[in-house]
């Protein structure tokens, strides 16, 4: 068979006279996305690639790698960038693509042998467009989880000023290489931007303190130093301080505190602030 | 002590891939550590212990997994897990168990610290043969 020939029934397939296909794709999908996209919305995005899709067809478009398909690639990527962004499942992503499948399958029953020999050509197609949809979905997904990760990291550890010259970093959740970098850099950065000398690490909600978390506070307070400033860490919970014994690592020269109350008076006393109780004053 | 799993009570896989990993490990020693009644300290000991020995897996074994789950013995009830991986193993393992002695940049307590942590601990390795760490902690 000639590929002209080919082309041409795969177009013949697509144009069929009196019937809107696009329409009935629509109405496929809009079925299954359960009314998450805007009728219009939807109908615009399918027809434009269901018109993009037919002339690359006729151009001699063989799979979604050809040249003649860039148009459908293009149009298919902002779809699934969509999708992924909107909350849909890869499934339903897919699904975009698929179901113009079973808009098609009437062929089968009362197709002539070149019409389901082109239908089946054409399932192919869709299958390789259907699978770089997804791909693209995946791409997006694994971005924005990585932006929201960053995010995270930004969010989770604030620095706050708790007296003119005294800093805090409250630390919550798991301690990984990336947050402990991040804890480590801005509490140095804010030593400098306040010109304070006492800072606090709380590690009030931290579940577990291993070999690595230690390394990284070690690190930081060391750091600290060298700029001239003091470090205390408070929040060491009973188990974690046994724990810590038992792993072997000495936090011999480092302050702690068991509240961050107890720090922070300490801190103003190394600063030469006298914290008075007022006669007569109720507690 | 090699397979630890009581009859009946399949552990769990996860795979020691990427970093990320290493929280969800956490995550479930924590679950299957209140599971069995450990204390809070005991908790703490397997969690931590776990998280030492996933790290090593994962940077000097070059990835792995763990098998995590409940075991009985001789009436007690604990907590196992196995990690394995099929890196360049440990050739002296007296040096890497010494407190303080790193191939990397690490605090060299992992493997030294784990042990001390737990009741149980087996190391089996052999240059070229990967490493099998297995830890039990058993309800007290
Ligand atoms: N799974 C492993 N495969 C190969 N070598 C390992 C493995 N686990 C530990 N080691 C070796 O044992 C040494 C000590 O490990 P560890 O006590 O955890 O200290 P650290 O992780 O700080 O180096 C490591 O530096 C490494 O050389
Ligand atoms: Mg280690």
């Amino acid at each position: 068979m000639a590929k002209r020939d080919s082309a041409a029934d795969l177009v013949g397939l697509l144009t069929i006279e009196g019937q809107d296909l696009a329409a009935a794709w629509v109405r496929e999908v809009s079925g299954s996305l359960g009314g998450r996209v805007g009728t219009a919305e939807l109908d615009r995005e399918l027809r434009e690639l269901y018109d993009a899709l037919v002339d690359a067809l006729r151009q001699g478009a063989t799979d979604v790698h050809s040249e003649q398909m860039s148009e459908i690639r293009a149009l298919l990527t902002e779809l699934s960038r969509n999708r992924a962004r909107q909350g849909f499942s890869p499934t339903e992503t897919a699904i975009s693509v698929f179901a113009l499948k079973r808009v098609l399958e009437p062929v089968l029953q009362d197709g002539t042998a070149d019409q389901i020999r082109a239908y089946l050509q054409f399932n192919g197609i869709l299958d390789g467009l259907g699978l770089f949809a997804i791909e693209t979905y995946t791409q997006t997904r694994d971005e924005l989880i990585a932006a929201q990760a960053e995010q995270l990291l930004e969010l989770s550890t604030p620095v706050v000023r708790l007296w003119d010259g005294v800093i805090a970093v409250p630390l919550v959740g798991t301690l990984d290489s990336a947050r402990t970098q991040v804890v480590m850099e801005k509490l140095l950065q804010a030593l400098v931007d306040t010109g304070s000398e006492q800072a606090i690490i709380d590690i009030t909600g931290v579940p577990a303190v291993d070999t690595q978390v230690a390394q990284h506070l070690l690190k930081t307070i060391v750091a600290a130093r060298l700029m001239g400033a003091e470090c205390t860490v408070s929040g060491i919970s009973p188990q974690i301080a046994q724990t810590i014994v038992a792993l072997g690592i000495e936090f011999d020269d480092i302050v702690t505190k068991a509240s961050l109350a107890d720090a922070l008076k300490l801190a103003l006393r190394r600063s030469g602030v006298d914290l008075v109780a007022h006669e007569g004053a109720q507690r | 002590m090699t397979a630890p799993w009581t009859a009946g009570e399949d552990p769990q896989v996860h795979p020691i891939a990427r970093s990320g990993d290493l929280v969800h490990i956490r995550q479930a020693i924590r679950t299957l550590s209140q599971e069995c009644r450990l204390s809070l300290v005991d908790q703490t000991k397997m969690i931590t212990a776990a998280s030492e020995l996933a790290r090593n897996t994962l940077i000097y074994g070059g990835g792995g997994t763990v098998s995590s789950g409940l075991v009985s013995a001789n009436g007690k009830r604990g907590v196992a897990a196995v990690f394995e991986d099929s890196g360049p193993g440990i050739a002296d393992v007296e040096q890497a168990m010494t407190d303080g002695w790193t191939s990397g940049g690490g605090l060299g307590l992992g493997l030294s610290g784990a042990r001390r942590l737990v009741d149980d601990f087996q190391l089996v390795t052999a240059p070229g043969e990967g490493t099998t760490v297995t830890i039990i902690k058993w309800v007290r």
